[in-house]
C-alpha cells in the first residue's frame, strides 16, 4: 500500500484501522487494511463495486456486528482505544461514530421526532426544541421544514429526507460522521446541496465518506484512499493520499488506471 | 453490410395496420373470468351466510314470545320458559375471550419479538416449526387439556372451593394458548415487513436492541399487529370446541342486585356458557325446525357476527389513526 498520509500530530488523528481483516463466514471481504483518519477533515473511500470500502466503513462503527457472520480482526483504534476489545459497548462506539446510509432511511415519525429521537434514547436533558433546530439548521433544512415540524419525515423528498438523516445523526452530537454513499440515491442538485453541507460540517466533525463517484471525491474531500479487489476477491487499501495529491499524482498504477476511468 | 440484427432491421422497416391489430387472446379472457369467480365465491358466501342468519332470525324476532328489548336487555337465557336474553351468552363469550386475550396478546408478541428481533438464525429454524405444531393440535384436544390439567392446577392454586369444575378461567386460558401461534405469526410476519434501513438507521445513534425493538420495529409493525390482534380476538370469540368442554354448559343466569357483582357475576372461576358452546349444544339436540328454540340460535350467531364486524371496524379506525407509515 502507498500512503502519504502519515504527517499528522497525534492530537489530529480521529480513527486509526491498524492490519484490519473483515471476515463474513469463512470468506475474507478485507485484508490488511491500515490508516489514519484525520480529524475535521473529509477522507472519502472510492475503487470498484466490491473493494470493500463499505465494509471498512461499517468496521468503524460496529454496524458489522448487525451481520451474524462478520468477523473484524485487527484493531480500530478510536481514541487509543480497539473499539473491537471485549469490553467496549458497540452502543456507546454508535453514538460517537454516527453513520448516513445510501437510501434515506428517516424513521416513520414527525420530522421533529427524526431528530429528537436519538438524543432522546440518550437522555439528552438540554432543551429538545433547541436542539432539534439547531441540528436542522446545520443541515441546511431548518428554512424547508421549520413550519412542518409535524408531518411525516417522508412528506420529504429525497435530498430533503437525507439532509434529515443528516441532522438526526448530528443530534446526538457525534465525533465522527460516516456516510456510505449518501448521494448515490439522490439527482445532481440534491447531490451538490449535501457536497455543501459535507464542508460545512466538517469544521464541527470528521467524516469518512464512500462513494462510487470520483468526480465526488475529487471536489469534495481533502484524503482519498483508493481501494481494489485482489485476486482472491478480498478488498485491500491500494492508495492513500491527499486527494490533490492522489488524482494529479498517484503512486499506484492501479490507482492511476482506476482515476482515468480505465477500470472499475 | 455483413449481419443485422433485429433492432437493426426494424429501423426503416415499414409496419403495417395488420401487424399492430388487436387480437384475441382467449387464454388471458379464461383466466381472468377464472380468477373473478374465485373472488366471487368467497364474497357470495359471506353474503349467503349472512342472508341465512338474518333470515331466520328474523323469524325468531317475529315471534310473539320474544321482543328486541328483552332480547337485549334480561339478564336470563331459559328457552324452557320463554326467557330470551343474551347477556348471560354474551357475558360467558367476552369472560372467556378476555382471559384469552390477556393471555395471548402478551405472551405472541413477545415470542414474536424475540423471534423477529432477537433470536439467531438456528433458534428460530428450531421454534417456528414447534409453534406450527402447536396450532396445528385439534382444539378438542385443547378442550380436555382445560378440563383436565388448566381446571386442577387452578384448583390447587387458588382451592377447590373457589375454583368450580366447569369455569370460564380455565378455558380462556386456554384459548389464550391456542390462538398464541396466530398472534405471534402473524406479528413476526408484521415486524419482519420493517425495513431493515430503520433498524441500522436506530443503531447508528447509539440505540440498543431493546430500544430498537420497542421504539422504531413494533410502532413501524402497528398496523399488521393490529391485524393479527383482531384475527386472534375473532378467533377467540368463536372458538366453540374449548368452551364447550370446560367452561359449563349452561348459561349463566344472573340478576342484578340479588347476586353479588364480583362473587358471581364477573367472576371467572364459576361456570358459565359462551354463545358458540350454547349453539352447539342445542343444535346437538332433538331440535325441530322452526320451534322458537332454533330459531334464537341463529339469533345468537347474528349478534356473534355483529360483535366481530364492530371489532373489525373498530380496529381499523385505531389503525388509520395511529400507524406510522414508511415509503
Amino acid at each position: 500500500m502507498t500512503s502519504t498520509v502519515t504527517g499528522f500530530a497525534n492530537g489530529n488523528l480521529a480513527v486509526e484501522a491498524r492490519n484490519m481483516h473483515v471476515y463474513y463466514g469463512p470468506f475474507r471481504a478485507v485484508k490488511d487494511v491500515s490508516l489514519k483518519i484525520k480529524t475535521h477533515a473529509i477522507t472519502a473511500f472510492i475503487g470498484p463495486s466490491g473493494c470493500g470500502k463499505s465494509t471498512v466503513l461499517r468496521s468503524f462503527n460496529r454496524m458489522n456486528d448487525l451481520v451474524a457472520t462478520a468477523r473484524v480482526e485487527g484493531e480500530i483504534l478510536y481514541h487509543g482505544n480497539n473499539i473491537y476489545s471485549n469490553d467496549v459497548d458497540p452502543v456507546e462506539i454508535r453514538r460517537r461514530i454516527g453513520m448516513v446510509f445510501q437510501k434515506p432511511n428517516p424513521f416513520p415519525k414527525t420530522i421533529y421526532e427524526n431528530v429528537a429521537w436519538g438524543a432522546r434514547i440518550n437522555s439528552y436533558k438540554g432543551d429538545m426544541d433547541e436542539l432539534v433546530e439547531s441540528s436542522l439548521r446545520q443541515a441546511a433544512l431548518w428554512n424547508e421544514v421549520k413550519d412542518k415540524l409535524q408531518e411525516s419525515g417522508y412528506s420529504l423528498s429525497g435530498g430533503q429526507q437525507q439532509r434529515l438523516c443528516i441532522a438526526r445523526t448530528i443530534a446526538v452530537k457525534p465525533d465522527i460522521i460516516l456516510m456510505d454513499e449518501p448521494t448515490s440515491a439522490l439527482d445532481p442538485v440534491a447531490t451538490l446541496r449535501i457536497e455543501e453541507l459535507i464542508q460545512e460540517l466538517k469544521k464541527n466533525y470528521t467524516i469518512i465518506i464512500v462513494t462510487h463517484n470520483m468526480q465526488q471525491a475529487a471536489r469534495a474531500s481533502d484524503f482519498t484512499a483508493f481501494y481494489n479487489m485482489d485476486e482472491d476477491r478480498a478488498g485491500y487499501l491500494v492508495e492513500y493520499s491527499g486527494t490533490n495529491e492522489l488524482f494529479t499524482n498517484p503512486k499506484n498504477e492501479l490507482t492511476e488506471q482506476y482515476i482515468t476511468g480505465r477500470f472499475g | 453490410m455483413a449481419t443485422r440484427s433485429p433492432a437493426q432491421a426494424m429501423i426503416g422497416a415499414q409496419v403495417s395496420r395488420e401487424e399492430l391489430a388487436k387480437r384475441p387472446r382467449v387464454g388471458e379472457t379464461l383466466i381472468q373470468g377464472f380468477l373473478f369467480i374465485c373472488g366471487a365465491i368467497s364474497i357470495l358466501t359471506t353474503v349467503g351466510i349472512l342472508y341465512e342468519l338474518g333470515k331466520e332470525a328474523l323469524l325468531f324476532f317475529r315471534s310473539p314470545d320474544v321482543t328486541l328489548v328483552e332480547f337485549f336487555t334480561s339478564t336470563h337465557w331459559q328457552p324452557a320458559i320463554l326467557d330470551f336474553g343474551i347477556w348471560p351468552l354474551v357475558l360467558g363469550t367476552i369472560f372467556t375471550s378476555v382471559i384469552a386475550m390477556l393471555v395471548a396478546l402478551p405472551l405472541g408478541l413477545a415470542t414474536a419479538i424475540y423471534l423477529s428481533e432477537y433470536a439467531s438464525e438456528r433458534a428460530r429454524n428450531i421454534l417456528k416449526p414447534i409453534l406450527e405444531v402447536l396450532a396445528g393440535i385439534p382444539t378438542v384436544v385443547y378442550g380436555y387439556f382445560a378440563l383436565t390439567f388448566m381446571t386442577p392446577l387452578l384448583r390447587n392454586l387458588l382451592g377447590a372451593d373457589n375454583v368450580q369444575i366447569f369455569n370460564t378461567a380455565s378455558a380462556g386460558i386456554v384459548v389464550g394458548i391456542l390462538i398464541i401461534p396466530l398472534v405471534s405469526s402473524l406479528s413476526e410476519d408484521a415486524l419482519h415487513a420493517v425495513p431493515i434501513g430503520l433498524r441500522q438507521a436506530a443503531y447508528a445513534l447509539g440505540a440498543t436492541k431493546l430500544e430498537t425493538s420497542l421504539k422504531i420495529v413494533l410502532p413501524g409493525a402497528l398496523s399488521g399487529i393490529t391485524a393479527a390482534f383482531v384475527f386472534a380476538i375473532s378467533r377467540a370469540i368463536g372458538e366453540t370446541m374449548v368452551v364447550a368442554i370446560a367452561a359449563g354448559n349452561g348459561p349463566k343466569n344472573f340478576d342484578f342486585g340479588q347476586d353479588p357483582l364480583f362473587g358471581t357475576i364477573l367472576n371467572p372461576f364459576v361456570a358459565a356458557e359462551t354463545m358458540t358452546a350454547h349453539i352447539v349444544r342445542i343444535s346437538g339436540g332433538d331440535l325441530s325446525y322452526d320451534s322458537i328454540d332454533y330459531n334464537s340460535i341463529f339469533a345468537i350467531g347474528l349478534t356473534l357476527f355483529l360483535m366481530t364486524l364492530g371489532l373489525n371496524i373498530l380496529s381499523q379506525r385505531f389503525v388509520a389513526r395511529f400507524r406510522e407509515v414508511y415509503e
